[in-house]
C-alpha cells in the first residue's frame, strides 16, 4: 500500500484521478464480464446486428440500387397478387406445422415420459433422428417418396389398386406434402423440450390434484400445462420463426410450384433476389414478416419473464 | 538555379509515374501476377480436367498465377457467390455468368469489347442472343464462352418416334451432311401430331411445365415461333395479341398429352423420362445421352438429337449461354483479359468440346464444324444436329428475347411462360391466363 501511494503522490493531481478511475473501473466485476464477453459482442454485432441493418437497408432501395425508395418495395409487394398468394402460404404452412408440431410434441412427450427411464433413453435417441439429420437430405428422401415420376407412395397405392396422386403437382397436396414433412422434422424437437419441462414438474402437485380427485385430464389442464406455459411457448415462438424462414423444403420438394401456389418468404424471396437480380425487392420478401413476428416474440416474452416473476414470489 | 529546383508539384508527378510503374508492366505479356477466375463446374469432368490444363499452361506460358475455382450451379450456388462478391466487391477476377447475369451487374462488370473485337475478328460473329444477353448500350460487357453453353433442341428416340408417330428422325435430320430432307415437315403441328401419337403408347413427349430453365426455354421456342411476345423491345406489354391466342390454343392441346406430372417437373425429371424409356422426346442438351451410356446403353443407341420444330414466324432453338465477365473491381484486368482471350482460341475450345462430348456449344458460328459432334456415338451422328448449323435454318433463341432484359429476366426466372401452360392445363380460360400473365408483367416493369 505504501508503494501505491508513493507513486500516487509523485503523479500530478489529473494523473492520479485518471489511474484511481481506470484502476476502479478495471477492478468492477461488471466491467471485466463486459471485457470478457466482448468478443462474443462482436460476433453478433457483425454476424446479426449489421446484417440484419443491411437488409433493412437494402429492402429500402429501387431495382438498381442506386436510390432510397423507403417503403415503396413493400407497398408494390403488396399489390402483386402472387405475393398476397405466399403470405398466405407462408401463414399456412407456418401456424399448421407449428400447431401439429406441438401437439404431436405434447403426445409424444407424455407417452415418453411413462416410459421407464432406461427404455426411454432407446426411444428418445430413435424419435430425435429426424431432427437431427439434415433437412435437406432428408428432405431429398422425402422426395423420392413424393416423386412426380417415380413416387414410392404411389407404387404402394398403384398396388392396392389405387389410382397414383400427383402429390407434388397440385397445390393442396403439395402444400399437405410440405407441411408433412416438417412436422416429421420438427416434432422430435418439441417433444424433447415438452419431455425435459414435464420432468421438472414436482410429483407433489399431481398427487394434491389426485387427493382432490383431479382426472387425467383435468391433471394435464390443470397442473401440467400452466406448470410447463413458459416451456410451451418459447418453444412455439422459436419454431414459428424458424419455420416461417424455412427455404429446404419447399425448394427441394416443390421449388414453389404448381403455378407459384407452394412459395413461402424464403423461396419466392431467393426467386426474386437472387434469380431475378432484383435484390431490394428479395430483401423485402424476407423481412415482411419481420415487424409481426417481432411484435409477437414481444408479447411472449413479456408474458413469459411476468410468469417467471409469478413463480418465483 | 530555379530550374533545377525539385517543386511540390514535380515530385508529385514523378511518383505518379513510378506508381504507375506496375501497371504498366502488367500489360506486357510474361508479366508477373495473380489472376482469378470462377468457373462453372461442369457436368462433364473431364471438361473440368482440360479446362484446368488450358488454364495451367496459361500461367506457365504467361508467368501468371491463375487461381481457378470451379462452382457448381446446382441448388443456385453459383448465383449466390456472384452475388456475394458483387455486394462485397471483392472475389474472383472472373466470374462464369450464367443468362441474365451480365444484366443483372451492369454496373459491377469491366467492358471487354477489346477482346471480343479480336474473337469476333478471328472467328465472325456470334449469334444474336448472345449480343443480347452480353452486350449493353453498345458495349460487350462478358466474353460468350463455350463452358456451359448448351442449346436444347428436341432428343428423341428413333424407334418409338419412328412406330408410334411415323417420324424418320435419321431419316430427316441425318448424321452428317448439310441438308435435313425433313425439314421442312417439322412443324409445331407436326410435333402435335407426334406427341398425341406417342401418348397413345404411353411413351408421353417429356416437357414439363414447371419453373425449372427446361421448361422456360421450351416454352420460349414455342412462344417465338408462333411470334407470340409477352412484352416486345420497347417495353411494352404485349400479351393480349392474336398471335398469344393462337399459341394457347395451340398449347391446351399440348398439355393434355403431357405426363399428368408435367406441372412439377424439374431440370432433371426430363432427362430421368427419356433414360427411363419412358418418354418419347424431351428438349434438353445431351446430357440424358451421355449419362444413358452408360446406364441405359439401349436408349443411347436409339437417341437422335435434331432441330426444333417450326412455327409460323420460324424455327426456333432454345439457347442458353455462360460468359465469362471481369469485375470492375479485379485485381488484375489485364491478365484476366489475356486469360479469357486464350481460352476462347478455336484449339482449346475444341480440346474442351472433345473432353464433354460435345455437349458445350461455341459461341461463334465458325466453330461449329468441330469433328465431335459428327463422330460421337452410338448411334453415329446422334450429336450432328444438336448445334445450331446454318442449315438448320433457325434462330438461337432464349425465352422473352426481344423484352428488355431486366424485364425478361424476371418472365424467365418466375416461369411465367410454362405457368401459362400449366394454368390452361388446371381448366383456366385463354382469357384468365391472359389476365394473370398481363397483372404479372405489369409488376414486372418495376423501375
Amino acid at each position: 500500500m505504501a508503494d501505491k501511494s508513493a507513486v500516487a503522490v509523485s503523479l500530478p493531481p489529473h494523473r492520479m484521478v485518471r489511474r484511481s478511475f481506470m484502476r476502479r473501473l478495471l477492478e468492477r466485476r461488471s466491467t471485466v464480464a463486459l471485457l470478457m464477453c466482448s468478443p462474443l459482442f462482436l460476433l453478433i454485432a457483425g454476424l446479426v446486428v449489421y446484417p440484419a441493418f443491411y437488409a433493412l437497408y437494402l429492402a429500402m432501395l429501387n431495382r438498381r440500387m442506386t436510390q432510397f425508395v423507403g417503403l415503396d418495395n413493400f407497398a408494390f409487394l403488396l399489390k402483386r397478387d402472387t405475393f398476397r398468394l405466399v403470405i398466405f402460404q407462408s401463414c399456412l404452412f407456418a401456424v399448421s406445422s407449428v400447431v401439429l408440431k406441438s401437439f404431436l410434441g405434447f403426445v409424444l412427450a407424455h407417452l415418453m415420459s411413462n416410459i421407464p427411464s432406461g427404455r426411454q433413453r432407446i426411444w428418445r435417441g430413435l424419435l430425435l433422428v429426424p431432427w437431427v439429420i439434415p433437412l435437406a437430405l432428408s428432405t431429398l428422401g422425402w422426395w423420392w417418396l413424393f416423386d412426380p415420376s417415380y413416387s414410392a407412395f404411389n407404387y404402394l397405392l398403384n398396388a392396392l389398386g389405387i389410382a397414383s396422386v400427383p402429390w407434388l403437382g397440385v397445390a393442396w397436396p403439395a402444400r399437405l406434402c410440405m407441411i408433412t414433412v416438417n412436422v416429421w422434422f420438427g416434432t422430435s424437437f418439441f417433444m424433447i423440450m415438452y419431455l425435459a419441462a414435464l420432468k421438472s414438474v414436482p410429483e407433489q402437485l399431481y398427487e394434491a390434484a389426485a387427493i382432490d380427485g383431479a382426472g387425467t385430464f383435468q391433471k394435464m389442464f390443470y397442473v401440467t400445462v400452466p406448470m410447463i406455459r413458459n416451456v410451451i411457448s418459447v418453444t412455439v415462438l422459436y419454431s414459428l420463426i424458424v419455420t416461417f424462414a424455412n427455404f429446404d423444403i419447399v425448394r427441394i420438394l416443390t421449388n414453389g410450384g404448381p403455378e407459384s401456389k407452394t412459395h413461402v418468404f424464403a423461396t419466392y424471396a431467393f426467386q426474386v433476389g437472387i434469380q431475378s437480380g432484383d435484390i431490394p425487392l428479395g430483401a423485402s420478401v424476407s423481412l415482411f414478416m419481420f415487424p409481426l413476428l417481432a411484435v409477437f416474440a414481444y408479447f411472449v416474452l413479456r408474458n413469459v419473464t411476468r410468469r417467471g416473476r409469478e413463480m418465483t414470489v | 538555379m530555379p530550374m533545377n529546383k525539385v517543386t511540390r508539384r514535380k515530385a508529385l508527378k514523378i511518383g505518379a509515374a513510378a506508381a504507375a510503374l506496375p501497371l504498366v508492366h502488367i500489360r506486357t505479356a510474361g508479366a508477373a501476377g495473380q489472376v482469378s477466375i470462377a468457373l462453372w463446374d461442369h457436368w462433364v469432368g473431364q471438361g473440368n480436367d482440360v479446362m484446368k490444363k488450358q488454364i495451367a499452361a496459361f500461367a506457365e506460358k504467361n508467368k501468371v498465377e491463375v487461381k481457378a475455382d470451379l462452382i457448381p450451379s446446382a441448388s443456385g450456388q453459383i448465383l449466390m457467390v456472384e452475388n456475394a462478391e458483387a455486394q462485397a466487391k471483392a472475389g474472383h477476377d472472373i466470374y462464369a455468368l450464367s443468362v441474365w447475369e451480365v444484366h443483372n451487374h451492369v454496373d459491377d462488370l469491366e467492358p471487354v469489347d477489346d477482346v471480343v473485337g479480336r474473337l469476333i475478328a478471328k472467328y465472325g460473329k456470334t449469334n444474336d442472343a448472345v449480343e443480347y444477353l452480353c452486350k449493353v448500350k453498345g458495349h460487350w460487357l462478358a466474353v460468350p464462352s463455350s463452358s456451359g453453353t448448351q442449346t436444347k433442341g428436341p432428343e428423341g428416340r428413333i424407334s418409338i418416334l419412328r412406330d408410334a408417330a411415323g417420324l424418320d428422325v435419321v431419316k430427316m435430320f441425318p448424321g452428317s451432311g448439310t441438308t435435313c430432307p425433313g425439314l421442312d415437315a417439322w412443324t409445331w403441328d407436326a410435333h402435335l401430331k407426334a406427341a398425341e401419337a406417342c401418348a397413345k403408347v404411353g411413351k408421353n413427349f417429356g416437357i414439363g411445365l414447371g419453373t425449372t430453365s427446361d421448361s422456360v426455354d421450351f416454352a420460349g421456342s414455342l412462344f417465338a415461333a408462333y411470334g407470340a411476345e409477352l412484352v416486345n423491345a420497347k417495353g411494352d406489354i404485349t400479351v393480349k395479341s392474336d398471335a398469344m391466342r393462337e399459341v394457347l390454343e395451340y398449347a391446351q392441346r399440348l398439355v393434355k398429352v403431357l405426363p399428368k406430372d408435367a406441372v412439377s417437373y424439374d431440370d432433371a425429371s426430363n432427362n430421368r423420362a427419356l433414360i427411363s424409356g419412358q418418354s418419347a422426346l424431351i428438349f434438353n442438351p445431351p446430357s440424358p445421352w451421355a449419362v444413358a451410356l452408360k446406364d441405359a446403353p439401349a436408349v443411347a443407341a436409339d437417341t437422335w438429337h435434331f432441330p426444333a420444330p417450326a412455327g409460323p414466324k420460324g424455327r426456333f432453338l432454345p439457347y442458353l449461354p455462360y460468359m465469362w465477365g471481369i469485375w470492375k473491381f479485379a485485381k488484375n484486368k489485364t491478365a484476366a483479359k489475356e486469360l479469357l482471350e486464350y481460352l476462347m482460341q478455336r484449339e482449346n475450345v475444341e480440346a474442351r468440346e472433345n473432353a464433354t462430348i460435345g455437349f458445350d456449344i461455341p459461341p461463334f458460328v465458325s466453330m461449329l464444324d468441330f469433328k465431335v459432334w459428327e463422330t460421337a456415338e452410338p448411334p453415329k451422328g446422334t450429336l450432328w444436329n444438336y448445334p445450331n448449323h446454318p442449315w438448320h435454318k433457325q434462330v438461337a433463341h432464349i425465352a422473352a428475347m426481344p423484352a428488355p432484359p431486366e424485364i425478361a429476366v424476371q418472365i424467365y426466372n418466375q416461369g411465367t411462360m410454362p405457368t401459362m401452360f400449366a394454368k390452361l392445363l388446371s381448366g383456366q380460360s385463354i382469357n384468365d391466363v391472359l389476365g394473370w400473365a398481363e397483372n404479372e408483367l405489369e409488376s414486372f416493369k418495376r423501375a
